[in-house]
């Protein structure tokens, strides 16, 4: 089958790729892309390893998702996050809480909680508990996830009230 | 896995999209959100060599109440039903249902009316639509016509879309105040299909009677199914347990699941019975609140 032209957007970089239609989004931002942060863990829509985000807002499973339908969307991967060589406050959060143990599933668990701190700044355990269920991960536990996304929403809260001070306390 | 190999076009119309349907007939399939078309194209239970891309359709995202109806688009994803406030304030069983469809990511892309088309024996949206008398929208080359959802379920993974046609829109009737609805459904994890799950909504006359009544099970047949047994015996009578558990027998009797991984096919009968008993007793408590 022939392989037809698709820029992707990523992170603010046009990627201009050749790809057969029946690459999926997942494979075609690690191996044409060369951003290998995003994880295929289950390879079959479930684990959540593979989230990234659409237009700033929409978290998708990229294993289920051709790339072609990716064009004209600005996505979002976990290389994103970071800014001028500052962690995001999610991976501070990550980082603090000891949030992972092996990271196989860190960056979808980053890139579902980008999307949920978007729509819900000040989420509750429980928002954050829900929003994560899709996000599976196979050796840490929740608990230090969870805490981890609650000090990032926090930490982003104080940046936006009081752009002087830094990180809330714990 | 990666699927089969197809050709993609991106529809820039619901007009290009049927065209493109009806060139290329039966092996020509529409993705919507893609999150049971791409999964099965994987698995390789579907094969279409061409797919005509709706997702860019803007005018066909939209959730609105119109002439007692409340119509979804066929771009309208899970997600947004399941944030809508009026949705929530007042059509309990989509309320119900739409928190538990899938998991959270696969909300943002999933939509209503792909999942009626797509029509999984487990799907939960097809249980809802029955309960609460929902009406499919078809546009095909000789214009748009209406199906009441009983008849566009028509088997397993097979709905009343004829080839070079494209379902535009569902349309939930607008309950009135002394209505209420309730999804009831077992699963292993967030993000499982059902291994049972029943879909009920009643309506009170003024008398306290039930005006109408809407029940129905998925993942205990070969599709999702109206239990219209139980239906008739509610009508015209008393909200009570003796009453509930009579419609419920009806689920059970009707029922007629597979065993699997989930469970042995007598166990699922029984859950059938609970769940439908359940959903009316909670239905009842709302309209009695
Ligand atoms: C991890 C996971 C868990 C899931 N869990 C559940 C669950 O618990 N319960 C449940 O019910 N579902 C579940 N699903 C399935 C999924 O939620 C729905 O079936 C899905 O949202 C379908 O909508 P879509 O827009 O993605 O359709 P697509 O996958 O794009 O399409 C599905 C089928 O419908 C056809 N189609 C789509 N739109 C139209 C249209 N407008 N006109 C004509 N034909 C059309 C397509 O050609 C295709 O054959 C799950 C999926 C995943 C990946
Ligand atoms: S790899 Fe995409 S959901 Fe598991
Ligand atoms: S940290 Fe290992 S899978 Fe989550």
């Amino acid at each position: 089958m022939t392989k037809q032209r698709v820029e992707l957007n990523v992170n603010g970089e046009i990627h201009e790729i050749q790809v057969e239609p029946r690459k999926l989004l997942a494979y075609a931002l690690r191996d044409e892309c060369g951003l290998t942060g995003t994880h295929v863990g289950c390879d079959s829509s479930s684990c959540g390893c593979c989230v990234v985000v659409l237009d700033g807002e929409t978290p998708v499973k990229s294993c289920t998702m051709f790339a072609v339908q990716a064009e004209g969307h600005d996505i979002t991967t976990v290389e994103g996050l970071a800014q001028g060589g500052q962690l995001h406050p999610l991976q501070q959060g990550f980082w603090d809480q000891h949030g992972l143990q092996c990271g196989y599933c860190t960056p979808g668990m980053l890139m579902t909680s980008y999307a949920m701190l978007k729509e819900y700044p000040e989420p509750t355990e429980e928002d954050v508990r829900k929003f994560l269920s899709g996000n599976l991960c196979r050796c840490t536990g929740y608990n230090n996830i969870v805490k981890a996304v609650l000090q990032a929403a926090k930490a982003l809260g104080a940046e936006k009230s009081e752009p002087e001070t830094t990180a809330a306390d714990d | 896995m990666f699927p089969a190999a197809f050709d993609y076009l991106r529809a820039h119309s619901i007009e290009e999209a049927a065209a493109a349907l009806s060139q290329h007939g039966g092996d020509a399939r529409i993705l919507a959100g893609g999150q049971s078309l791409i999964p099965a194209m994987r698995f390789r239970l579907a094969r279409p060599t061409v797919l005509v891309d709706i997702g860019s359709l803007r005018d066909l995202v939209y959730l609105r109440e119109e002439s007692g109806f409340l119509r979804v688009g066929a771009m309208t994803t899970d997600a947004r039903l399941e944030r809508d406030k009026d949705v929530r304030a007042r059509y309990a069983l989509l309320t119900e249902t739409s928190d538990v469809v899938a998991d959270p990511v696969v909300r943002h892309k999933g939509t209503v009316v792909g999942s009626l088309c797509h029509n999984d024996p487990a799907g939960d949206w097809a249980a809802a639509a029955l309960a609460s008398r929902a009406i499919m929208v078809v546009r095909g080359p000789s214009g748009e016509r209406d199906v009441p959802i009983d008849e566009f379920i028509v088997d397993s993974f097979t709905t009343a879309v004829q080839e070079g046609e494209i379902a535009v829109e569902v349309r939930f009737p607008t309950p009135s105040a002394r209505t209420s609805g309730a999804y009831e459904k077992i699963e292993r994890k967030v993000g499982d299909y059902a291994t049972a799950a029943a879909a009920v909504q009643l309506t009170l006359a003024d008398d306290g009677t039930i005006a109408q009544a809407g029940v129905a099970i998925t993942a205990l047949g070969p599709f999702a199914m109206r239990v219209t047994e139980a239906e008739r015996l509610l009508l015209g009578q008393r909200p009570s347990e003796d009453l509930f558990r009579a419609a419920a027998e009806e689920a059970y009797r009707l029922a007629d699941p597979n065993p699997d991984t989930r469970g042995s096919a007598e166990y699922k009968k029984n859950m059938a019975r609970i769940l439908v008993a359940r959903g009316l007793a909670r239905t009842s408590s709302k309209l009695h609140a």
